[in-house]
């Protein structure tokens, strides 16, 4: 008798394609994402971006870049990328920090005049040339990584700094060396300088920015610094744009309904043509979505100090644009199922993969870089890096353009296709 | 001046004229040639078993389903036109409501979809709920109605824009007697009140009852046309019917009864005799086959008889 309930229920599950796809699809998809996220192999693990300005151009301080690049973790830009084939000048203090702002790179490095000279001891209180560390605090990884990398490639990567700072020390505390040992220690020295940076590949552990150090580095949020809830903004729009798509797609269901229950005939048998009942149901789930964003942000206003009325143009700007996709998308999902009953599983399978990938999940920089790419297929994405700009980077409106032309555009090519799709609602 | 009002009526267009209508799906002819022309005023009943292809020639009148070959025309303007569509109302067979919506918002919608307006779009509602008898329920949801007032609300929601020519497909599927009788006032009504209906069933009382003429289609074509006693006198004349259910029906039992000129179906028979003596030739030839006729009932025929003459079928079937 329960084997026949059991029976019963496989047999069910066997007819149900939305349930299977929920039942093995979804699990083994999230999975095989979090693995590439957390778990990557070596060959995957995403590399740091950091912008680098060489300011003391002394040995020491091209000694300490060679290390860095020779790092496997990091990707050290000395310059912005070559544009209609022209190379860019070097970084300065003012282009890394803008850098920095634009959100090209996480970290920069100010290497300061006087670092080949004074730029390292054992202990603090000494008057160091500090590097200066520029941070994007959105990205809490990629500073740690660069502070911790930096401290490592000042010991295994320049030993004739060392050397030379052990050779200081003795003068000082030990009463010096006599001209006969000196005069060993400079050649020793000179082979040292000779030999090329020591090759790592491991990411280092977290590093801290402080005097004690042996290379002093002093550290400066150039992004986000004055904001009162530093990733508040971000999770408004990563989960806010989630559930928007969710959203929208039940919003665009009840055309599956009215299909369903033949008030769709009655509908387009009056003055209302496809095309008009199609763009009605975009400007309402456009209009609900909308209105989730709008609610979403004033509540991260009032509860979490979300700095929302400076960036209300923004807000606007981007929120119109998110919730035209996302309409959109709902309506291509509803065209393409022949039920309410598909829609829910299919719908749930594809806005989840969208938002893991996407980085409604967890942060985009967190991802290897192929899937960072892979990201940018979805609205999540553009939408969120939209939204980053406004209340993360204070960027100007003007500057939203990449991010508006994206979703509208999808938007409008979600929409032709959808529209193609419900010709086979409009007659028979 | 009898003579200038009869020339205009003449001259109008008719609410609808369909002439060789076809529509295949794939193999399957569902409507196969059909020409109809519908009167002003008139009640025409669409009379045929389920998939005869009723459904299917009312969704091409209103323009959803595009017929292979055929023109169809209401008040003289093509179906598909904007004109036909303000003058032509659609009752589904389906209930096509919103169900979280209340009377009055359906009403609304669809009114609105029709292009209705402000005091145009408010006296319509009105009109409709009180034809429906639903002014105690029109704030109600569609959802918490019975089943009997959601069909009435399914009628009026195909009257919002005032129609000259409704087409009701099976209005009454699914509903109580006392409902039904109901639904067949509210048609009358409109009938009264000069509107031209089409009205498609399967239930030979209501055709008899509400329409003026009936169109009996089988198989996609209207097989027979005109009033009940048209149909019944040009199929049956001044004959009768018997009919008589075999309690040991064979084999050769539907082969018997047509070679005595009647029409077997299920274990039962009709004859058609011209004169009550025939009942005594029929018995005794029955007897003589070894055939034992459990029931046996004089009747004048109805539309259903002449549905079985016609096709050699019951009309529920």
């Amino acid at each position: 008798m329960i084997l026949s309930v059991v029976r019963t229920g496989l047999i069910s599950l066997r007819r149900d394609r939305g349930a299977l796809a929920l039942s093995f699809i979804l699990p083994i998809a999230f999975f095989s994402i979090f693995a590439v996220i957390f778990g990557a192999r070596r060959d995957t693990t995403p590399k740091v971006d950091v912008v680098v300005v060489d300011e003391d151009r002394s040995q020491t301080s091209q000694k300490l870049i060679q290390g860095l690049e020779s790092e496997g973790s990091l990707r050290v830009r000395l310059r912005p990328a070559t544009k209609q084939g022209v190379e860019q000048p070097e970084y300065t203090a003012e282009t890394g920090e803008a850098a920095v702002k634009a959100g090209e790179a996480p970290v920069a490095l100010i290497i300061p005049r006087g670092f080949g000279e004074n730029g390292m001891s054992f202990g603090g209180g000494e008057n160091k040339a500090a590097i200066r560390l520029l941070k994007d605090s959105s990205d809490m990884i990629a500073p740690q990584v660069v502070a911790g990398l930096l401290q490592k490639v000042a010991i295994t990567s320049m030993p004739d700094v060392m050397a030379e700072l052990g050779s200081k020390y003795m003068d000082r505390y030990a009463g010096g060396f006599t001209p006969e040992q000196r005069k060993r220690i400079d050649a020793g020295l000179e082979q040292l300088r000779k030999q090329p940076p020591a090759r790592s590949g491991g990411a280092a552990a977290g590093g801290a920015s402080n005097d004690a150090m042996l290379i002093s580095v002093t550290t400066r949020d150039v992004v986000g610094e004055n904001k009162h809830s530093p990733m508040v903004s971000f999770y408004a729009a990563a989960i806010g744009v989630m559930f928007l798509l969710f959203t929208a797609s039940g919003a665009s269901g009840s055309l599956l309904d009215e299909a369903e229950s033949g008030t769709l005939d009655r509908v387009l048998s009056s003055h209302v043509t496809m095309g008009k009942l199609l763009a009605g149901k975009l400007l309402y789930s456009g209009l609900l979505a909308f209105s989730q964003l709008v609610l979403m942000f004033l509540w991260a206003w009032l509860v979490f100090k979300l700095d929302f009325l400076p960036h209300l143009l923004g807000f606007v700007v981007m929120g119109l644009s998110t919730a035209f996709a996302v309409g959109a998308f709902g309506m291509l999902l509803a065209s393409l199922c022949q039920t309410r009953a598909q829609l829910g599983p299919l719908s749930t399978l594809v806005i989840l993969i969208m938002s893991s990938v996407g980085g409604s999940m967890f942060p985009r920089f967190l991802m290897p870089h192929a899937m960072q790419q892979a990201g940018l297929l979805t609205i999540n994405a553009w939408a969120i890096d939209g939204f980053t700009k406004v209340f993360w980077r204070d960027e100007p409106v003007s500057h939203l353009w990449p991010q508006v032309l994206v979703l509208l555009t999808v938007g409008v090519a979600l929409f032709a296709v959808a529209r193609r799709l419900a010709r086979r609602w409009e007659y028979t | 001046m009898a003579s200038a009002s009869a020339d205009l009526i003449a001259s109008s267009p008719l609410p609808l004229r369909i002439e060789g209508l076809i529509k295949r799906f794939g193999e399957l002819t569902a409507v196969a040639g059909v020409s109809l022309d519908v009167n002003a005023g008139e009640c025409m009943g669409l009379l045929g078993p389920n998939g005869a292809g009723k459904s299917t020639l009312i969704r091409s009148i209103v323009g959803r389903v595009i017929p292979d070959a055929g023109k169809v025309t209401v008040f003289g303007e093509p179906a598909d036109s904007p004109g036909a569509r303000m003058t032509l109302g659609w009752v589904p067979q389906d209930l096509a409501l919103y169900p979280r919506l209340t009377c009055r918002e359906n009403l609304e919608s669809f009114g609105l979809y029709h292009g209705l307006r402000r005091q145009a779009l408010k006296s319509a509602v009105a009109w409709c709920l009180d034809w429906a008898a639903l002014q105690d329920r029109a704030d109600e949801p569609v959802k918490r109605l019975s089943g009997g007032m959601k069909r009435r609300l399914n009628m009026a929601a195909g009257l919002i824009h005032r129609p000259r020519l409704v087409l009701m497909d099976e209005p009454t599927v699914g509903v109580d007697p006392q409902s039904r009788q109901r639904i067949f006032e509210m048609i009358e009504k409109l009938h009264g009140e000069g509107m031209s209906i089409i009205y498609t069933t399967h239930y030979m009382e209501e055709a008899e009852r509400l329409c003026d003429r009936v169109a009996i289609i089988d198989h996609g074509r209207i097989i027979a046309l005109g009033s009940k006693d048209e149909l019944v006198d040009n199929t049956f004349s001044s004959r009768s019917q018997v009919l008589t259910r075999f309690a040991n029906a064979g084999d050769g039992v539907a082969a018997w009864v047509k070679q005595h000129g009647g029409v077997y179906d299920a274990g039962a028979a009709q004859f058609t005799i011209e004169h009550a003596s025939e009942i005594a030739r029929l018995l005794d030839a029955a007897a003589k086959a070894g055939y034992e006729l459990a029931d046996v009932s004089l009747r004048k025929p109805n539309l259903e008889s002449v549905f079985l003459q016609l096709t050699g079928r019951e009309l529920r079937d």
